[in-house]
């Protein structure tokens, strides 16, 4: 048999596949992408007909994946952390509909923010939302998980959440398939009310909600996620979350002496965790992300000192874990390097590649904004971020998908006018239409410019959802003909870009500039390819 | 047996695949494995390195502890400096010699050279020119490796049917090229073992 050697999101991807999965939904985010782009490529899922196109946002992505559920069959909705706040609304509520046929959202979070504007531990939503939320370990746990995660979904009629994290995400392992499952056929609810959510509905459902979490605890205490490994030092027992557990054990190679405790499965099984607390003295909480069960471990007001973890200093509060770190909070004797990096060392920033569409356009529009004061111009999530670093220092912004446009019409409604908000094709799809039309109905002087290459090109260059429609989606919002130019950002068409930017900041209104220039990591693709 | 390599290099420069070509070598010859990657952000011209651990057991860990890897391989001599923490006291450490100068502060290069040169297990590879004069300039990643495979556990004739798998879709003279940029680069240190 031909061995089988993925990436922690493949192996998830190929057990939600071998599960009977019939579609996943999801929006590139890094480190999640993999999961849908595995599938795209699986002849498997082609000859099956699994649907793995790309939705606008995570939050489509969600809803979409739920109606599948409602439905009847087994979907899977894929998102990085910050993009399940976007799908925080469905994400939410479809723990009080429930579930139909199996319902995975599958979130990776990007502790020590490797390609993220933060590192939120997506397992607080998993508890906010009340859902079982699984964190697999290892690649071959990624694998066997979501085939326990549908079984439960439909058990319970409950969504389950998937937290990955980057570590796991992007790493290789040898893993083992099992055989596959066939997918569920078409069926709907046996209550057709199930998924309407007026009031009272919402009620029952809710109650329902809260009845199961005790079956929830139930089958976390059994989960194979979980598991309590004695040891016969009992001065000290070990929480460990996810991932975490390799970096302990890695500590251990003979075996760790003290009685572990590997969690993988919320809601905390109580049992299990009390089972520890009994038996040994004091207690390391390892956690990959924040301090969550930790936090719950340590109760308010009252503090026993029993508990370590980030909360008192004996890990760093934020970043991702490594080996090191947790031999540190052990006591153990760290293996000092003996090599250590020499003083000319300096940091390599990413960058723009050579012959980026967005140089031409930053050094455009930069001097276009010569003769105003500094500091008008809002950017957002992509490539194009980094053109806040020099030799560019062209952007003020990067907050979430689409804050450019509504925090340039914010600062316009203040009296900084204009401002120029820079966002990409695919993030204007994602979230900027409708800040657009906000800064239309207020004729606010906001300049958007459209930095349109054509793709998704931070995650690898995936579709973009409104290619070829931009100038449209513009005038279909309300802005003037006049004021949607377009421009194309080559060194040789600069001063023609220079002047068209300046015409627009003239203007009173609402302006839409589209610098169309196809990203030239996809065009060099392409070229290949044909 | 575990043998724990750390991978680096710019964005771009084919470190992932040097990291692929090992990884299936080492799981084709009964190995165990993890490999860890960076994707994102870093990717665009920024510094990426790859965890490659391979054993003949259970690994846990996907990425290697500060001060145990038992090799550098880096594209790039700079990159090569950013991860000697990682390197165990017996450590070995194969880089390329050309630097890839992207950004306005590199240090001046003799003294990256020499910061390297210091190190007590090092080779410097002409990986950029041993590959020009092959008429197969992308392969220089291919002669970094060639390089290093006299110090993995693992067999020559493995890696070049590795190299066959992971070029294979490209076509055979893609192939032929690179096998020839590995044989060449793993001539610099069989010789210089000898010697």
């Amino acid at each position: 048999m031909e061995k089988f050697v993925p990436l922690g999101n493949e192996a998830l991807a190929q057990g939600a596949l071998d599960a009977g999965l019939s579609g996943i939904y999801a929006y590139p985010g890094t480190p999640s992408t993999e999961i849908m782009e595995y599938v795209q490529r699986s002849k498997e899922a082609a000859a099956r007909g699994v649907h793995c196109q790309w939705s606008t946002n995570e939050k489509t992505a969600l809803e979409a994946a739920l109606g599948m559920s409602y439905a009847g069959k087994r979907a899977m909705a894929c998102m990085k952390h910050v993009g399940l706040n976007v799908a925080a609304d469905p994400f939410m509520n479809a723990a009080i509909t429930g579930a139909h046929g199996g319902l995975i959202v599958a979130v990776a979070d990007d502790p020590s923010m490797h390609s993220s504007q933060n590192e939120q531990d997506s397992r607080y939503y998993g508890r906010y939302a009340m859902v079982p939320t699984l964190e697999p370990a290892d690649q071959q746990e990624a694998y066997d998980l979501p085939r326990y995660a549908f079984e439960l979904s439909e058990k319970y009629a409950i969504p389950v959440m998937v937290r990955m994290t980057t570590r796991l995400s992007h790493s290789r392992a040898d893993i083992v398939r099992r055989e596959t499952v066939p997918e569920n056929p078409l069926s709907i609810p046996a209550n057709l009310r199930q998924f309407v959510l007026l009031p009272a509905v919402s009620r029952r459902n809710y109650a329902q909600l809260l009845e199961k979490q005790r079956d929830f605890e139930d089958e976390a205490e059994r989960s194979f996620l979980n598991r309590y490994e004695d040891g016969p030092d009992t001065s000290l027992g070990i929480i460990t979350c996810g991932i975490a557990y390799n970096y302990l054990m890695e500590n251990y190679p003979d075996g760790c002496p003290y009685p572990v405790l590997k969690l993988g499965q919320y809601p905390v099984p109580t049992r299990l965790v009390t089972h520890l607390a009994e038996a040994c003295e004091a207690i390391l909480v390892l956690e990959e992300g924040a301090p969550l069960v930790e936090e719950m471990l340590r109760g308010y007001p009252v503090d026993s000192g029993r508990v370590h973890g980030r909360l008192d200093g004996t890990l760093p509060r934020a970043g991702e874990l490594n080996p090191s770190l947790v031999a540190n909070a052990l006591g153990l004797e760290e293996r000092e390097p003996v090599f250590a990096a020499p003083d000319l060392l300096v940091g390599r920033p990413p960058q723009l590649c050579d012959g980026c569409p967005h140089g031409d356009t930053y050094r455009a529009l930069n001097e276009a904004l010569e003769e105003y004061t500094k500091g008008r111009v809002f950017s957002d999530i992509g490539c194009y971020t980094l053109g806040a670093l020099p030799p560019y220092n062209a952007i003020n912004s990067c907050v979430d998908m689409g804050a450019s446009i509504t925090m340039a019409k914010g600062a316009t409604d203040a009296g900084l006018t204009p401002a120029v908000a820079v966002i990409g094709d695919s993030t204007f799809s994602h979230s900027g239409m409708t800040g657009l039309l906000d800064a239309v109905n207020a004729n606010a002087p906001v300049k958007v410019v459209i930095v349109d290459n054509q793709t998704t090109a931070m995650t690898g260059g995936q579709n973009s959802a409104a290619t070829g429609q931009l100038e449209q989606i513009a005038v279909g919002l309300g802005v003037s003909r006049d004021h949607v130019r377009v421009i194309t950002p080559l060194p040789r068409q600069h001063e023609v870009n220079v002047a068209v930017i300046r015409e627009e900041l003239d203007y009173e209104g609402v302006s839409v500039i589209i610098a169309r220039r196809e990203c030239i990591e996809t065009a060099k693709r392409r070229r290949k390819s044909s | 047996m575990k043998y724990d390599i750390i991978l680096a290099g710019v964005g771009g420069q084919g470190v992932l695949s040097i990291a692929a070509i090992v990884g299936m070598a080492a799981v084709d010859a009964g190995l165990r494995l993890k490999q860890s990657e960076v994707h994102g952000m870093s990717q665009r011209g920024g510094e990426v390195q790859s965890h490659l651990r391979i054993a003949d057991g259970r690994i846990f860990s996907d990425l290697i502890p500060a001060g145990t890897a038992d090799m550098i391989v880096s594209m790039e001599p700079l990159e090569a400096l950013r991860y000697l923490p990682s390197l165990a006291p017996d450590g070995v450490i194969v880089a390329e010699r050309n630097p890839l100068v992207n950004f306005p502060n590199y240090p001046p290069l003799d003294d990256v050279l020499r910061a390297l040169e210091v190190q007590p297990r090092a080779t410097l590879v002409d990986g950029v020119g041993i590959a020009k004069a092959l008429r197969a300039a992308r392969s220089s990643n291919m002669v970094l490796l060639g390089a290093a495979s006299t110090f993995l556990p693992l067999a020559a004739a493995d890696l070049e049917a590795a190299i066959g798998k992971v070029f294979g879709r490209k076509g055979e003279a893609i192939v032929a090229q690179n096998v020839e940029a590995f044989r060449q680069g793993r001539l610099l240190t069989t010789t210089a073992q000898a010697g």
